[in-house]
């Protein structure tokens, strides 16, 4: 479970959350839908403690993330992230990219970490492009391998950060449909999307963020349907 | 507090064997950097397979130490040819060529970032050749390439320490005469290497800020 | 003509002992490379570990390898340092001369390279469990080491040019060395010292062709 409370966060005078508070449960996907510097972004690197908060606290499964005492290290093992950039690691093949954190990180043998980077990549639908270099690989692939370097962590939660808005449009699809089968495989999802039609197919629940503000959340038929905030219905009618 | 029996005629010595040291850097860049501005062009100009005797005479200086560049010189000029050049000749000659070898690869670099469609673009105005590279050419590559020449001629400045084994009184063998005069080797040294690096450091950062800033546009 | 024979049979009939010279200058020139990378990495560190401090000594290193002849660290290595009570022998001297320009060199060519690689690849790291150090380690080392390929080479180049150097503080075990001891023998001075010419243009070659058929397997991506 993720528990977000009341987490304020400034990047010097710019606050860019203003007061979130979420809880995910296990198993649930949430989308987090809203206008470009709404904070949406910065929430999921704060989850994973990639970024300090300034107050309010951020818990998973019980450990405090921003506390001093968290390994941040070993967190970060059970919280997957993919970034709107993919980052390949240019100089290591997909199937090294996918075994460097399991074996280097968790100590895995090299065998065992390859059958799992194998399962991953296969799963992701690029079983053939294993001893292949990212440079070679579309940014639709490029991202699906990213998914599967998180997954090969086996992370009980997942956080998407905008994964499809660096990509061309006809590679959207793609990863897409990679999200949409571990959602129904049921890990536990928070993706920050652009995309309305897999927001209101996938999610449990949809969030949607105003100037570092969680202005509704509720159910996709009511958030897309019938939304309640003037701001969510504004957005709602702009991205029509 | 610090003792030394560094005299004022010591200074004097050492002041005249920086003064070399500037001489010899000037001469062997002014005329290497026109050298090389000739042999770059050439190069260019005739295509990898034409010019290649000539890459691969301007390549010797690179790939053989300077020393032994200034010592085959000497003795070339002196006991084959039997020409009575001054050591200060040799060393002017030797370095110049060794210049000129890198300025024709930075010349080369420089004209080669001028886009080709930059030059189509003024050859289809009616310019000549000449032209072309006088006013188009000859601009661009100018701001592509100083930066490396500023980082050569400091090259030269500092491997023109080793003009000393043709008999050529530099700074850093005046350093070491006075070494085995005094027996201070460490203050005098210190004095040699500050001289070495007052020059080179305001102008190395003067270039890699020239580098960086037209880099950007 | 010119009323000078060459007398190359002479000179040729020391190649064998020139030779042996080549072998120690590829010994220095090797041992500097291998020491001064280690030394640029280490450098390098010291520039990003964020101490003031710290970093101010990587960077007077770096700069006074850049803007002082070598030859004058060479002298420093051994003359400069027998102020101080301490005497290393002409290829101890020679050695720490090349390994401080080398590692001076370098430290900056890293510096450049790292200008290179996104922030976001430490991030990616950070982001999968890695410590800060396992993501220098793992991610940005190797990249960093292969973006400044090249000009590892041009310096180790460099450093077998360097090693003609050690002459001027009593080295006569290197290829320099061996040829200018030969010479005070033999007086052939053109013969052999345009042998050693081209056994040290042969060497350069080598380097520079080995690198890039290295470089053409190694780095695929």
């Amino acid at each position: 479970m993720i528990e977000i409370q009341n987490v304020h966060k400034s990047f010097g005078k710019l606050e860019v959350l203003k007061g979130i508070d979420l809880t995910v449960e296990k198993g649930e996907v949430v989308t987090v839908i809203g206008g470009s510097g709404s904070g949406k972004s910065t929430l999921l690197t704060c989850i994973n403690g990639l970024e300090p908060i300034d107050t309010g606290k951020i818990v998973v499964d019980g450990t405090e993330v921003h506390a001093k005492s968290t390994n941040l290290n070993k967190l970060r093992q059970k919280i997957g992230i993919v970034f709107q950039q993919w980052n390949a690691f240019p100089h290591l093949t997909v199937l090294e990219n996918v075994t460097l954190a399991p074996r280097k990180v968790l100590g895995m043998g090299k065998a065992e970490a390859e059958a799992i980077g194998e399962k991953q990549l296969k799963h992701v639908g690029l079983g053939d492009k294993l001893s292949t270099y990212p440079s070679r690989l579309s940014g639709g692939q490029q991202q699906r391998m990213a998914i599967a370097r998180a997954l090969a962590m086996s992370p009980d939660y997942m956080l998407f950060d905008e994964v499809t808005s660096a990509l061309d449009p006809q590679l959207v699809g793609e990863v897409l449909e990679t999200l949409k089968m571990l959602a129904e495989e049921g890990m536990t999802m928070i993706c920050v999307t652009h995309e309305m039609a897999f927001a209101r197919d996938v999610s449990d629940r949809v969030a949607y963020f105003h100037k570092g503000i969680m202005a509704e959340i509720g159910k996709p038929e009511q958030i897309f349907n019938d939304p309640q905030h003037p701001e969510t219905q504004k957005f709602l009618a702009s991205v029509r | 507090m610090f003792d030394t029996a560094l005299s004022a005629a010591d200074l004097i010595f050492l002041a005249k064997g920086a003064g070399m040291t500037i001489i010899v850097t000037a001469i062997s860049v002014a005329i290497g950097t026109v050298l090389g501005i000739l042999f770059g062009v050439i190069r260019v100009q005739l295509g990898a397979v034409l010019a290649a005797p000539l890459t691969f005479f301007l390549d010797i200086f690179r790939s053989v130490p300077l020393l032994i560049q200034l010592v085959l010189a000497n003795a070339f000029m002196g006991m084959v040819l039997h020409l009575r050049f001054s050591g200060f000749t040799i060393a002017c000659m030797v370095l110049s060529l060794y210049t000129a070898a890198y300025c024709a690869e930075i010349v080369r670099g420089g004209i080669g970032a001028v886009p080709a469609t930059t030059r189509r673009a003024a050859r289809s105005l009616g310019m000549s050749w000449w032209q072309d590279m006088r006013y188009i050419v000859a601009p661009l590559a100018t701001r592509v390439a100083l930066p490396s020449w500023i980082g050569l001629a400091l090259g030269v400045m500092k491997d023109s320490a080793l003009v000393y084994v043709v008999q050529v009184t530099e700074l850093l063998k005046s350093t070491q005469i006075l070494i085995t005069r005094l027996q201070e080797p460490l203050f005098l040294l210190m004095i040699c290497g500050a001289f070495y690096f007052i020059i080179s450091f305001p102008l190395a950062r003067l270039g890699g800020y020239l580098e960086k800033r037209w880099s950007n546009d | 003509m010119f009323g000078y024979t060459f007398q190359w049979n002479q000179a040729l009939a020391r190649l064998p002992k020139i030779l042996d010279g080549a072998a120690v200058t590829m010994e220095v020139a090797v041992l500097s490379m291998l020491i001064g990378i280690a030394l640029a990495i280490f450098l390098t560190l010291l520039r990003l570990s964020g101490s003031r401090p710290l970093g101010a000594i990587a960077t007077t290193w770096v700069e006074v390898a850049r803007n002082t002849p070598a030859l004058f660290q060479i002298y420093m290595a051994h003359f400069g340092v027998a102020s101080f009570g301490i005497h290393f022998s002409p290829f101890v001297s020679l050695l720490i001369g090349i390994t401080f320009n080398n590692a001076g060199y370098l430290a900056e060519n890293f510096r450049g390279a790292l200008k290179a690689i996104p922030e976001t690849q430490t991030r990616a790291g950070r982001s999968l469990g890695m410590s800060q150090g396992q993501a220098f380690r793992y991610i940005i080392l190797p990249q960093m080491l292969r973006i400044s390929f090249l000009p590892m080479t041009n310096q180790m180049v460099w450093a077998v040019l360097m090693t003609s150097l050690g002459v001027t503080v009593g080295m006569n075990t290197d290829l320099y060395g061996v040829t200018q001891d030969l010479n005070a023998l033999t007086f052939r001075t053109f013969e052999l010292f345009a042998i050693a010419a081209v056994i040290f243009y042969l060497i350069t070659k080598i380097i520079t062709l080995g690198a890039r058929a290295i470089a053409w397997r190694l780095f695929r991506y």
